[in-house]
């Protein structure tokens, strides 16, 4: 099965090589890397994006049922080398059809490359866990449990790391006030715009 | 009162089985531990069979605090981060911050970016040299190191007014150029420091106790420090040649030369080598930014509101503890909308307890000391 997704991959590497020429389009940051995504997982990139087409901020939007697969696979891809899990965290947009995004951010030593990979999820979906393939993401996860009450299937040790055992609440949601404790009604703040 | 200490799994286990293995408790009161963690043990005679960390007693919401305030308002609180090398975090947030735009910041604001990011860096090792060796039993060290200390900390307010959180950088480069005495004040120290270096060294290098307490203790190979997630000397001493200052230029790093030290063994011996080594190479760092400091303005033209477009943005910078980033999301308007610290304490404190596990409980303190944690990054 590895041999495979070798021969797959440098397949579709060569493709784009052949007529270069004929390459005016630009390639959007990270095709190498979503092509060795796809090679073995056919369509787990769901969406691709990039902030102002910059390599390092190559992001990719996988389905939560692939997550674990993806990422063992770009951890031991030859191509790709992801063996450092630099961060992991989660962000909250309470108007959203999925409002949480977990977010995977990737290094390689080997290649010196980022690849940011995101989860959307609904409220109280559980995701799995990846502390199988990183150990580092054991306390990461952790914190997100315990900040934004996304619970890890599988996870070895979820508990509060923190806030006290006895906190109730999860203070980095959207909905949870400056001031006094617990979760209230989310109203999109009035920011105020200095110089508007 | 909401400080309710959290039941650890060990506590729970132990009193279930009524095994015969002892559980201490290590803090967090207790000084080697850098700071309020609390650390606790699984014993079997002296060995180590279990550990637990017990962390967040310097919780304050900092990335709670970044969603609700400007984005310049945020750089004092950075300073809290690691607030044993402020201005590291100052610089991870101004260039995480810059990424949004294209602004060009003079050549004079990156060399002094990078040399006073050197000089904390030198900071941040003396203090993690003088109390890891106080750990150990090594008390002249310590005086000797917190002299050298006072010397840098006093740069700092020669050029910046303040000692520990400097508040040194601000969105597109300096908020005024240094002083010049800052620059002579710099030579001078740069020309005593590498004499210094020697000094501690004559002290620890071939010191038969320290040898013996740090040699072949805490090992760490280079994939379990990848898997663990460990950056920084620790990364380095398990033999990795990365550092992001080489990896991911920032700030006039990619004009200055020098040279990434690396480990072999990874135990705390090779990461204290790497880290006398990288003093010496930011002393070196240090002085090519005074002879190629060129003139010329400190800020770049910035607009009066800073106001990122919609995005989001992942930057991290050498930071003396590991890799320290920032991941921000911005929605268009004067505040993020997400600010992530990626903190390297609590990352390369995740590792403790496979650094730990089968090692004596007196080697605790060392390992400890090895991976220089500050709990204020920590627990953010």
């Amino acid at each position: 099965m590895p041999d495979e997704v070798e021969e797959n991959s440098e397949q579709t590497n060569d493709a784009p090589d052949a007529d270069e020429p004929a390459e005016a389009v630009k390639t959007p940051p990270g095709e190498d890397l979503k092509e060795v995504v796809e090679s073995a997982f056919p369509g787990a990139v769901l969406e691709q994006s990039a902030y102002q087409d910059d390599e390092d901020e190559a992001t990719f939007v996988v389905g939560l049922d692939s997550i674990v697969d993806v990422s063992t696979h770009l951890r031991d891809h030859g191509d790709t080398l992801f063996k450092l899990l630099t961060d992991l965290t989660a962000v909250h947009y309470p108007e959203a059809e999925n409002p949480f995004e977990v977010l995977y951010q990737l290094y390689s030593i080997e290649h010196n490359r980022r690849l940011r990979l995101k989860v959307r999820i609904k409220e109280g979906q559980a995701m799995p866990t990846v502390s199988s393939v990183w150990s580092s993401a054991d306390w990461m996860e952790r914190e997100i449990y315990d900040l934004f009450g996304i619970e890890f299937e599988g996870h070895p040790d979820l508990r509060r790391i923190l806030l006290p055992d006895n906190w109730g609440s999860h203070p980095m949601r959207k909905d949870y006030p400056l001031e006094g404790r617990g979760e209230r009604i989310y109203t999109k703040p009035k920011r105020k715009e200095i110089g508007d | 009162m909401v400080g309710v200490a959290n039941t650890s799994r060990i506590e729970q286990q132990s009193t279930l089985h009524g095994t015969e293995e002892l559980v201490i408790n290590m803090g967090p009161q207790h000084p080697s531990t850098h700071g309020v963690l609390r650390v606790i043990l699984k014993l079997d005679g002296e060995t180590v069979n279990d550990l637990d960390c017990d962390i967040g007693y310097l919780h304050r919401g900092t990335e709670k605090i970044g969603e609700n305030i400007t984005y310049t308002m945020f750089i004092p609180y950075t300073d809290r981060l690691d607030y044993i090398a402020a201005p590291s975090n100052n610089l991870a947030w101004v260039t995480a911050v810059e990424k949004f735009f294209d602004w060009e910041i003079p050549m004079r604001a990156q060399y002094i970016r990078s040399m006073v990011g050197e000089l904390s860096r030198i900071a941040s090792h003396l203090l993690w040299l003088a109390t890891h060796a106080l750990d150990i039993g090594a008390m002249t060290v310590f005086l000797w190191c917190f002299r050298e200390r006072e010397m840098v900390l006093d740069l700092f307010e020669t050029a910046f007014g303040g000692r520990l959180t400097v508040n040194a950088f601000r969105l597109g480069g300096l908020h005024e150029d240094v002083p010049d005495k800052f620059l002579q004040l710099t030579q001078e120290f740069i020309d005593i420091f590498p004499s210094r270096i020697d000094d501690y060294e004559t002290l620890l290098t071939n010191n038969r106790i320290w040898l013996q307490r740090t040699r072949d203790v805490g090992i760490i190979s280079a994939e379990d420090a990848m898997d663990l997630g460990l950056t920084g000397p620790i990364i380095r001493g398990s033999g990795v040649r990365w550092d992001l200052r080489r990896a991911k230029p920032y700030a006039a790093y990619p004009y200055l030369d020098f040279v990434v030290p690396v480990g072999e063994n990874g135990d705390i011996y090779d990461r204290y080598l790497v880290r006398i080594e990288e003093l010496r190479q930011s002393t070196r760092i240090i002085q090519q930014c005074l002879d190629q400091l060129p003139g010329g303005p400190v800020t770049c033209k910035t607009p009066r509101t800073i106001k990122p477009p919609e995005g989001e943005i992942y930057h991290s910078i050498e930071n003396p503890k590991g890799e320290f980033g920032f991941y921000i999301v911005s929605d268009g308007t004067t505040t993020p909308y997400r600010v992530r610290i990626r903190p390297p304490s609590f990352i390369n404190l995740g590792g403790l307890k496979k650094l730990c596990i089968g090692q004596l409980v007196a080697d605790v303190v060392a390992i400890i000391g090895s991976i220089d944690i500050v709990l204020g990054e920590c627990d953010r």
